[in-house]
């Protein structure tokens, strides 16, 4: 390494500062003739990440979310800023980072298709160096939070989605990295897989004190896992802080859907307004800060209830919104 | 240098096991390649029923040129030919998975989906190889003896440098794998026969363009001592490793500004 931390403990674990990455896009006119138009796909973006923290980067598809992942990890190099990954800089030093950091690619499994689970880990367990002790404690703990003993010798290809994904987030923890990066870790996972998932994220964050840092389109991951959020929208950080800040910016609202026993006109109730009826199923738009359960009991008190859920919302809602009022950081 | 051959071999033995998941394909994968390639020689063969000798080479110096050529190829495409396969990792993303480890790209690259069978292709030269030698009245010197494993790894390196220089253009244009094809297999096609059938301006390119006259026509006019048709000096018969040495560095250049390239654009 050729930088130097002076303050391992207090000083970020990730700093970017002023960082942009501009792609030149070269498009036809005519014939023969081509421009060349410049596409920001970052700009000026500066934040740190702290040792230890759990953190939802998310925004809309082509915000810049992976952009900024692949500058993070050294495969793409920054037009311009500052960007320090455990005191390396990981476009010039790729090889060193990648010792230390693990990255998780939700819809591209590194895993070896044909081989047990098991084989890629070992193949991993040689690439990485991993001290042959230590890699049986951590696969041992993997295995055991994650219920993996029964798939270790099972081909990858006949895995479920789910199984895979916790065999993928296993493959980038064993050699005990101290950032984990994850690009949608719950995309296309049933509710079971999903909640697996965020409970092992939770456990690596809190037990072993590795920084993650996730994106995702399901605002669900971050209430359940993250302490803060970060917004990008159009290259650009619009939000840094918690996700309830982020909903009372963007006054946003978590909607109730109500399965009746019988049609009826919409329901009258305090701290809800229906905002559409089909049938004996009614929607409720209600502060997504507030609780549902004063709500839920307001309602079954009056009406016949068969059934509920309740629907986050969407980022892009939660995003739409914070354009009309007009928000900006 | 050593970690990364460490790592090479660490990737092919995952392949050749992922391979054997399906022996029964390998098997016949394998024996596919041995007579598939072998067709080529049965396609001379058979020129030579009609004719004694092929621009004024004999069958067992045509089944030398030949074997030579394909031992270089089969090497080449053994140990990285499946590097040719980089424009669609580039178009599915699974490149940004290479680069997130901590081996070189290039290493990751060379021993992807690294193919046992390819075997078949280095088998089949080998037996014509041994057979022509066996033909053969060479005047057996030191130079000559020498001059046969030199040009096979020299002409291994040059195989090697073109897949490397198709795959390095492929980060510019991500499908150009079939233009890449054309230097590779058409570079293999071109060395399966002697110079002298082929126009001058051919040769030529062949000899200064891209060096592949240094895989086996060049050294073996010594070895079977015959006159240059281009009339170039003696010394070109033995400058394979220069050559050799000068087309691995343009792949390595070539390699990394497509890399540096990908890492700035991100396609």
């Amino acid at each position: 390494m050729t930088t130097t931390q002076p303050h391992p403990k207090t000083s970020p674990l990730i700093e970017l500062s002023g960082i942009a990455k501009t792609f030149v896009v070269r498009r036809r006119v005519g014939r023969l003739r081509r421009t060349r138009a410049e596409v920001h796909a970052v700009s000026d973006l500066s934040f740190t990440v702290s040792r230890g923290e759990m953190v939802g980067y998310i925004g809309p598809n082509g915000a810049g979310k992976s952009t900024t992942i692949k500058m993070l990890t050294g495969i793409l190099v920054p037009s311009a800023g500052l960007l320090r990954v455990a005191g390396i800089e990981p476009s010039r030093e790729r090889i060193q980072l990648a010792r230390r950091i693990g990255v998780v690619f939700g819809q591209r499994t590194t895993l070896w298709w044909d081989l047990p689970l098991r084989d890629s880990f070992g193949l991993l367990r040689r690439i990485y160096k991993i001290p042959p002790a230590r890699y049986r404690e951590n696969l041992d703990r993997f295995v055991d939070l994650l219920d993996l003993g029964p798939l270790l010798d099972v081909p990858v290809r006949q895995l479920s989605l789910g199984q895979r994904m916790r065999g993928d987030i296993t493959a980038a923890l064993l050699h005990d990295p101290e950032v984990l990066y994850l690009d949608e870790p719950t995309i296309g996972l049933d509710i079971v897989s999903k909640a697996r998932v965020r409970e092992f994220l939770r456990e690596v964050n809190a037990g072993q004190g590795t920084t993650v840092l996730l994106t995702t389109h399901d605002l669900t991951d971050i209430e359940q896992l993250c302490s803060r959020v970060m917004v990008i929208d159009h290259g650009r950080l619009m939000y840094d802080g918690d996700l309830d800040g982020l909903h009372s910016l963007g006054d946003s609202e978590r909607t109730l859907v109500v399965d009746l026993a019988e049609p009826l006109p919409a329901i009258e109730v305090d701290g809800g307004r229906v905002v559409r009826v089909d049938g004996p199923r009614q929607w409720l738009a209600f502060p997504a800060a507030a609780s549902a359960a004063p709500l839920v009991a307001a309602i079954a008190d009056r009406y016949p209830l068969a059934d509920l859920s309740i629907q986050e919302p969407a980022i892009e809602a939660v995003i739409a919104r914070m354009y009309a009022e007009g928000v900006a950081s | 240098m050593v970690d990364a051959l460490r790592a090479y071999g660490w990737i092919i033995t995952m392949w050749v096991r992922s391979t054997m998941a399906y022996r029964a394909s390998f098997l016949m994968l394998t024996f596919g390649q041995f007579f598939g390639t072998g067709l080529d020689f049965v396609t001379i063969f058979i020129m030579f029923v009609h004719t004694d000798e092929l621009g004024g080479f004999t069958l067992p110096e045509v089944g030398f040129i030949y074997a030579t050529s394909g031992v270089a190829i089969g090497m080449a495409d053994l140990l990285l030919g499946s590097i040719e396969r980089i424009g669609q990792r580039i178009r599915d993303g699974s490149v940004d998975v290479m680069l997130v480890r901590p081996v070189s790209a290039f290493v990751q690259a060379a021993a992807d989906r690294f193919a046992l069978r390819r075997l078949g292709r280095i088998l089949q030269s080998t037996a014509v190889l041994v057979w022509s030698l066996t033909v053969l009245d060479i005047h057996w010197t030191w130079d000559r003896v020498l001059l046969v494993p030199i040009m096979l790894i020299c002409g291994t390196v040059i195989f090697c440098s073109v897949f490397v220089l198709g795959a390095a253009f492929q980060f510019a244009a991500s499908d150009a794998a079939q233009v890449a094809n054309a230097f590779t297999y058409g570079g293999n096609f071109l060395t399966q026969y002697p110079p002298t059938i082929f126009a001058k301006d051919l040769i030529k390119a062949a000899t200064f363009a891209i060096p592949l006259a240094f895989v086996n026509w060049m050294p073996a006019l010594h070895i079977l001592d015959r006159a240059d048709p281009l009339g170039l000096p003696k010394a070109f018969q033995f400058a394979s490793p220069i050559a050799a040495a000068a087309i691995t560095l343009v792949a390595g250049l070539a390699w990394r500004a497509g890399i540096r390239s990908y890492r700035s654009t991100g396609s």
